[in-house]
């Protein structure tokens, strides 16, 4: 069976004028527990990539520009 | 990143640990301090750094034997009675006495705990019968404690790599583990003289209420990778049929929560405000209590807080929304929730296996070795009951300290490369697939089918169906699974491990004819508990390619139960006043 594209919001938003990962950074990357961030070839910032959140948060603590921010995933808000 | 590649690489070490979150960073650096010539290496399918179930610290310690607060006699008593006799009360006594000595090094390491004003322990009562509840103030820095001591040590410690086998000498002695890149696929070989798994609950076994995969209780990533691993190597397990199931915030899957908020005076209620339960421990029994009482008329339950002094709440949110699980309070100002004015709703988890809270681990003696020689188990996966925290760091000590003595013994195991090969296929098979089925929606089914027919109330003919339909869902993961990157295809390991797990908890839970544990074990055509037939562990192992089930005597208890005491987690609901 042909795969589909279902479209998803993502919890973790990452404000671009802040995150810093074109200068090397990958702190969100790396500390992510479920491996769902990274940085994008277009942009050089991160982003979420896979929806497979945990809404755990050291993305966001560990941060050193303070451009990430968890959210709740929409379907338990 | 996340570009499938061809590649396998070897290395050797004396002792090897497999998970990087809790039991295992202690295993890791209580083996190299024990020999400071051995080689460890401590694999994560994450980063240790932000790995495993307090990846966001924790707010304190559920079970301490602190001297002059409680004895490891008393406790061994409490956590015996509290999970119906049905322990080895050796590991549970070890621990009790371990314990005390573990949280003087996590003070060397830097981290606090709570002390009164007179300068001693602060600690809170929380079980039924004793005190072992002690905050940690600095709770949110465990981690980063625990990874200095690693780098101080020198553990080489290879994150993003996922374990997905171990390998056995053909003596059957462990010899050593196959892991493949999260990022990368590359395959790695790790041999090994004694291996640790400590490698968590499995806790993305059943689906929560929400719908969301991801939307547990358990750190998601904690997908059940140990108990499959062990389960493959011919590790027998213990008491499955004894969930996890534990009383959380509705919807938001965190801990509501008893040993935070209780001592400050916080407490379940029904939508009455009215207490029901006698005891707030998570408890089989306190579950059953907490279940009747979401199915009934005064239902559902709430965690109460309005009553409390505005100061009050506010030092139990700086505790709530900082440590363990600090999104909770982004979740309640969603919803409008203030602690100050409204009671929080409450409801009850997926299920999951997970030996913190409940019973339900990978068979260990007290010195942490399962049935497969130079094979340990520590944390959430290993059946040393109503672990905790604590108990990870202790029980993870333990193993840590056997595993470099017997490493230092032997040489290194032989393993058979054919082995490797064959697991290499058995990983890259949905890869090489041009179309088929993706892990998410295997995964999806697989616990959607969890939730129908395997959670309590469990229903035998309910539980036999279930086992049909899980089949059917092994056949297209085993023919039909396709996955395209890295990322997927560490899913894609995930999905079998779950379905692993989801096997094993049908075949636990039918083989113990009888209810036990409250809720955990509620099994509706065998509603009594039948000491005579089922006093003793049930174990579930690999044999010839076919899951067995095989019954195993209650070691002769070290603490004796008095016949008056043996009911004490029985007696949970409150009585009517006349």
């Amino acid at each position: 069976m042909p795969l589909a594209s279902s479209p998803t919001t993502v919890p973790v938003v990452v404000d671009e004028a802040k995150c810093i990962a074109e200068k090397g950074c990958t702190v969100c990357v790396d500390v992510c527990p479920l491996d769902v961030l990274r940085i994008s070839e277009e942009t050089g910032k991160a982003y979420m990539k896979y929806d497979e959140c945990w809404y755990c948060m050291p993305c966001e603590t560990d941060c050193p520009t303070g451009a990430v921010s968890v959210n709740i995933p929409y379907l338990l808000r | 990143m996340d570009e499938i590649k061809d590649g396998l690489a070897e290395v050797a070490c004396d002792v090897l640990v497999i998970g990087g979150g809790t039991a295992g960073p202690m295993a890791a650096y209580k083996a190299k301090v024990r020999n400071p010539k051995s080689r460890v290496i401590l694999l994560e399918k994450a980063n240790v750094r932000r790995s495993g179930a307090i990846s966001m610290g924790m707010d304190g310690l559920n079970n301490a034997v602190i001297p002059g607060y409680a004895t490891p006699e008393q406790y061994v008593k409490e956590i015996t009675i509290a999970n119906d006799g049905i322990v080895d009360q050796a590991p549970v006594l070890k621990y009790a006495r371990n314990c005390y000595g573990i949280i003087e090094e996590l003070d060397r390491f830097g981290i606090r705990f709570q002390k009164t004003e007179n300068g001693d322990f602060d600690v809170k009562k929380v079980h039924h019968l004793g005190a072992y509840v002690l905050p940690m103030p600095n709770g949110d820095t465990v981690k980063k404690a625990l990874y200095r001591q690693l780098r101080r040590e020198q553990i080489l410690i290879s994150n993003r790599y996922m374990a997905t086998r171990l390998l056995t000498s053909r003596d059957g002695h462990v010899a050593g583990a196959i892991a493949v890149n999260a990022r990368t696929a590359e395959f790695l070989v790790v041999r090994a003289k004694t291996v640790i798994l400590c490698m968590g609950a499995a806790g993305r076994l059943g689906l929560p209420q929400s719908g969301y995969l991801y939307g547990t209780y358990e750190n998601a990533t904690n997908s059940g990778d140990g108990y499959a691993m062990a389960y493959h190597a011919g590790a027998k397990l213990a008491n499955l049929e004894c969930y996890q199931i534990n009383p959380l915030i509705k919807d938001y899957n965190g801990p509501a929560c008893a040993y935070v908020a209780g001592p400050f005076g916080a407490y379940t209620t029904n939508a009455e405000g009215s207490r029901f339960i006698e005891c707030d421990y998570w408890s089989g029994q306190m579950m059953q209590e907490f279940y009747n009482e979401l199915q009934s008329g005064k239902g559902p339950v709430f965690l109460k807080l309005d009553h409390l002094h505005d100061e009050t709440v506010t030092e139990i949110e700086t505790i709530l929304h900082k440590v363990e699980r600090p999104s909770r309070g982004r979740f309640h100002e969603g919803r409008g929730t203030n602690y100050r004015e409204k009671m929080v709703e409450m409801h009850i988890s997926e299920i999951g296996f997970c030996s913190g809270h409940s019973a339900s681990g990978v068979f260990v003696d007290d010195l942490a070795r399962t049935t497969v020689p130079g094979l340990y188990a520590a944390g959430d996966m290993a059946n040393v009951p109503h672990n905790y925290m604590l108990g990870a760091f202790t029980n993870g000590a333990v193993a840590g300290e056997d595993a470099a003595d017997v490493a230092s013994g032997i040489d290194l195991p032989e393993f058979d490369m054919a082995e490797v090969e064959a697991e290499r296929e058995r990983v890259l098979a949905p890869t090489r697939r041009e179309d088929g089925v993706p892990p998410n929606q295997l995964e999806y089914k697989t616990r959607r089918l969890v939730n129908d027919y395997l959670q309590p109330p469990k229903v035998t003919a309910k539980m036999r169906l279930g086992q049909l339909r899980l089949e059917e869902v092994r056949d297209d993961l085993d023919t039909n699974m396709m996955v395209r990157d890295a990322h997927e295809l560490m899913r894609s390991l995930e999905a079998a491990s779950i379905l692993d797990c989801a096997d094993m908890a049908a075949a636990a839970s039918l083989y113990r004819e009888e209810s036990r544990w409250g809720l955990y074990h509620n099994r509706v055509d065998f509603p009594d508990k039948n000491d005579a037939d089922w006093f003793c562990h049930t174990l579930l192992s690999k044999k010839d390619g076919r899951m067995v089930a095989e019954k195993r005597a209650i070691e002769p208890y070290l603490v004796q139960i008095e016949e008056h005491e043996r009911s004490a987690y029985d007696r949970q609901r409150i009585l009517k006043q006349a």
